[in-house]
């Protein structure tokens, strides 16, 4: 990790650099009207050199999956193959334009259909709109089909989605943004939804149910079949938050069990990168009762050739053009590397992985949902008195491994959040819990280490609420 | 396979310390019924193979490096320096996400101040977010924006000549709620005369999807004398030659950012843009950084404001937005950085004098005759044959002279919309009004 401190951009400006070179005009200029023209442009003036290192630099002062452990629950920080950006790179994809001619892109489109009708298979359903950009624009994109599925039924009165307490706050989120109402059902003993409480507020009222399967516990929702059933007969319709699909690629298809619409992170279980918040992909898949709702236009075959259209209820657009088309060419490589048996065995190595740190790591650390996991698992964090999650996060900095998700889900306290993948080694996962287990003698011994880390780090642990309170926003010259 | 490094030996001893008998038995808790189902799938292929398939297919494409392309509609081909990608492409950016742990994370975090200081001074505002989905996507949480910091006001003024397909996600986005868009048409200044106290934005695409760039003189005054917001949605190419929206009074700036160094990929990975002046940081949407110290007073960066977001907030947060387009905004830090303030203006400039070349060509066509007052890199033309038939015809000598504005509005059959950018050269500007006026015969 590079700990020197980088100059912002502006710092390493100086009048007169040129970066790039741009060509000569070869047509006659053009006035630019007074009451339009700005005077200046406060950009910085850099050379190439200065540009490049200064970039470099900035990207050593991250810890990343291709350089550091990440086992960020959640968000499956798995081994992004460098084959996918090679199939990504190439110029007819990268110099392709929306508005080409269908005649002209019939490649892309192609592409799209064939990841459509694979992801559809994967997941059990009948249709997949590859548009929605993430989870939450997935998410966002499901819950307006089901609003529009009971007006369109002249069914004005539902307006209530359940939402289990272990959730992510997007889901609560997006039903807000889709103008219904977040109700929250709580979890059962063994981490599940409780089916008496989901039965006590099932109603007239309800619009639908959005789960998590497995949830946010790293847990498999046993009574998945059961919850849709009651909710269907309800009259609602049930979400299928896929998060966590990494864990049953191959091993379950979530439409066979009853779910009518969900989303899969193809930035996730597919294997693109994170790119260090995005881009990803919340394509959106739905079962007959809801196909007809997807966002569009999405791909169609027509004899030979492929083309654009939209469903016939859909609930419109939910971006311009067609959606993270880059992204999707790095899913498809990615899933037709693997095939059906590589599907079914990069879920099974993220299960085993998963259980097996869980069985390293809970000889020492509490683990409130205890049985089989699938791709996480849940710890708590506060392993001795005055120690809480966030020091033990920060230790693990010191040793080289970026933190777990912390302090979620909200219904465990003191949340170690951990996802492995299926993409770690055996000896890695050794090396965490060995660590682990050194910061848990620490913390008895030593809480100094812990409340003082990170040490390594190009800065300390930095003053967020100050940070809050009179927020810098931007450079001032 | 690939990419699991596990080997049977591993496996076997993981599920010793485990106290399982096989992996399948982890699965027991998933329905017997359901469990390990046969998928239907193409066989898989090594990485050789999967290459070569998608070259194939790559290959069944005509891209904007044959031909001569004069398409935009809001993605356009411009250059993007070696630079950008080899720098957004090192595994440390591309590989890490979104900067939850600040301390490993202070390349990406300040990265996105960079982006966030750079965007505010294009567009003349205060506060810059780290993006949203694409540009579209930014101009529809706009508006939500407005309507939650305007409160009471269900009507929305938005230009006539607002992009379709944006107009369309605004469609989408606002379906749930009750809120009046109304339509405006000509000159800005007198449309926004129709602000009232109903109103709680008015739009200004700038340019609009027609190529007009109106003159915002006396808009920004009607619409805060009737108490409402000015939300410019603009071009960040046109913006680096242009006077900036905010300092023409805009409260909310949004714009696709893929024109700042991102390739045109058949319409995404894209960048939502969005700024705001300081009074509305809070109502903003997205994550946003700060600076922050530590301890030792060392500056850093760090996520800010957050108790605007989904994941402290939840149902009350003002946006669901988790994942954004971070690398995307990645490649556009680097590309404002290495053009820069000469650069920049130059490839504006470049834009300006050749869309300018090609119109005055275009306008000596019998029968042709551009429709603009004011254009930047895009201008509308009124043509003597339908348009499509036009695209059509010229598509099989490999020039693409821009969109038949039919494909959205079917009645407008005789315009054409026409886009330039510094990649099109004198060469191919000749050739466009050649091979128009030979298929207009």
């Amino acid at each position: 990790m590079n700990l020197t401190p980088e100059p912002l951009v502006y710092g390493l400006s100086s009048p007169g650099r040129v970066g790039v070179v741009l060509p000569e005009s070869d047509v006659p200029v053009a006035p630019v009207p007074a009451w339009l023209e700005r005077d200046t442009l406060p950009l910085p003036e850099l050379d190439e050199l200065t540009t490049v290192r200064h970039f470099t630099r900035l990207s050593q002062k991250n810890f990343s999956i291709d350089t550091n452990f990440y086992p960020l629950g959640s968000c499956t920080m798995k081994y992004n193959p460098k084959a996918n950006e090679a199939a990504a790179a190439h110029p007819s994809w990268r110099n392709l334009h929306p508005y080409a001619p269908e005649s002209l892109s019939q490649g892309a489109l192609e592409l799209v259909f064939r990841l459509q009708e694979i992801l559809a298979e994967i997941g059990g359903f009948k249709a997949v709109s590859l548009q929605p950009a993430a989870g939450a624009h997935g998410e966002l994109a499901g819950v307006f089909m089901i609003r529009k599925y009971h007006l369109e039924r002249g069914d004005t009165r539902r307006v209530k989605i359940l939402i289990p307490d272990s959730a992510h706050g997007t889901n609560p989120a997006s039903c807000t943004m889709a103008g219904l109402e977040a109700v929250t059902i709580p979890s059962n003993a063994e981490g599940g939804v409780d089916l008496g409480a989901l039965k006590a507020a099932l109603g007239p009222e309800l619009a639908g149910i959005m789960i998590t399967n497995p949830n946010t516990l790293g847990l498999f929702e046993r009574n998945i079949e059961e919850i849709c059933r009651l909710v269907h007969e309800a009259g609602g319709l049930v979400y299928g938050d896929g998060a966590n699909m990494n864990a049953v690629t191959g091993v379950f298809r979530p439409g066979d069990s009853g779910i009518d619409v969900m989303h899969f992170n193809l930035h996730k279980t597919f294997s693109t990168p994170h790119g260090g918040g995005g881009p990803g992909v919340g394509m959106v898949a739905a079962n007959a009762t809801l196909a007809e709702f997807l966002p569009g236009p999405l791909v169609v075959k027509k004899g030979a050739a492929f083309a654009l259209a939209t469903p016939a209820k859909s609930i419109g657009r939910m971006k311009a053009f067609y959606g993270n088309f880059a992204v999707l060419v790095r899913a498809y490589a990615y899933v037709r590397m693997l095939g059906a048996e590589g599907l079914r065995r990069l879920a099974e190595n993220a299960v085993l992985n998963a259980n097996y740190l869980k069985a390293l790591v809970e000889k020492r650390w509490k683990v409130k949902y205890g049985r089989r996991c699938m791709h996480e698992f849940v710890a708590s964090g506060d392993i001795a008195e005055g120690v809480h999650t966030l020091d033990v996060a920060k230790r693990l900095i010191d040793y080289g491994f970026h933190p777990p998700t912390i302090y979620f889900p909200l219904i465990v306290p003191e949340a170690v959040m951990i996802e492995p993948t299926e993409t770690e080694s055996k000896e890695t996962l050794d090396a965490f819990a060995a660590v682990l287990d050194k910061i848990a003698d620490e913390a008895r011994d030593n809480p100094a280490l812990l409340h003082d880390a990170p040490t390594t780090t190009p800065v300390g642990r930095l003053d967020e609420v100050a940070a809050a309170r009179c927020p810098v926003l931007c450079y001032r010259a | 396979m690939p990419f699991v490094p596990n080997t049977d030996a591993d496996r076997a001893a993981m599920l010793a310390a485990i106290g399982a008998g096989s992996v399948e038995e982890l699965f027991a808790d998933v329905p017997s019924a359901r469990r390990f189902p046969k998928l239907e799938l193409p066989k898989a292929l090594s990485e050789l193979e999967i290459l070569r398939e998608l070259d194939a297919l790559a290959k069944k494409n005509e891209a904007t490096d044959s031909g001569a392309w004069f398409v935009g509609g809001g993605a356009y081909s411009h250059f993007v320096p070696a630079m950008v990608p080899a720098l957004a492409g090192r595994g440390e950016f591309l590989t890490a996400y979104t900067p939850y742990q600040a301390e490993v994370s202070q390349g990406t975090l300040q990265a996105i101040f960079e982006y966030q200081s750079m965007a505010a001074a294009l567009f003349g505002v205060e506060t810059v977010n780290a993006s949203h989905y694409d540009g579209a996507t930014a101009l529809a949480e706009a508006v939500l924006m407005a309507l939650h910091a305007v409160s009471d006001r269900p009507r929305v003024m938005i230009p006539a000549a607002l992009h379709p397909e944006y107009r369309e996600v605004l469609a989408t986005y606002l379906e749930a709620f009750e809120v009046e868009l109304v339509e405006w048409t000509g000159p800005a200044a007198e449309a926004a005369k129709g602000v009232d106290s109903r109103t709680a934005c008015f739009l200004v695409q700038w340019p609009d999807f027609e190529g007009e760039v109106h003159d915002l003189s006396g808009v920004a005054d009607a619409v805060h004398a009737a108490g409402a917001l000015l939300l410019v949605h603009v071009d960040p190419i046109f913006a680096a030659l242009a006077k900036s929206p905010g300092s023409l009074g805009a409260d909310i700036v949004t714009a696709e950012g893929q024109a700042l160094g991102n390739a045109l990929y058949y319409g995404g990975p894209y960048l939502g843009m969005m700024g705001a002046t300081a009074k509305l940081v809070r109502k903003m949407p997205g994550r946003i950084v700060g600076e922050a110290k530590d301890k030792d007073g060392r500056l850093g960066y760090v996520l800010t404001l957050s108790a605007r977001e989904q994941h402290i907030r939840r149902e009350k947060a003002v946006s669901n937005i988790c994942s954004n387009q971070g690398l995307v905004m990645l490649q556009s830090t680097i590309y404002m950085a290495a053009l820069g303030k000469h650069g920049m203006a130059r490839v504006a400039r470049l834009c300006w004098d050749k869309a300018h070349y090609a119109a005055a060509e275009l306008g000596k066509l019998p029968g042709f005759k551009v429709a603009n007052r004011t254009f930047f890199k895009e201008f509308l033309v009124r043509t003597p044959v339908p348009a499509a038939e036009l695209v059509a015809k010229l598509e099989k000598r490999g020039v693409h002279p821009g969109l038949a504005l039919s494909r959205w509005h079917p009645e407008r059959t005789h315009e054409l919309l026409v886009a330039v950018t510094e990649m099109n050269t004198k060469e191919q500007i000749d050739l466009l009004a050649r091979s128009l006026a030979e298929a207009s015969k």
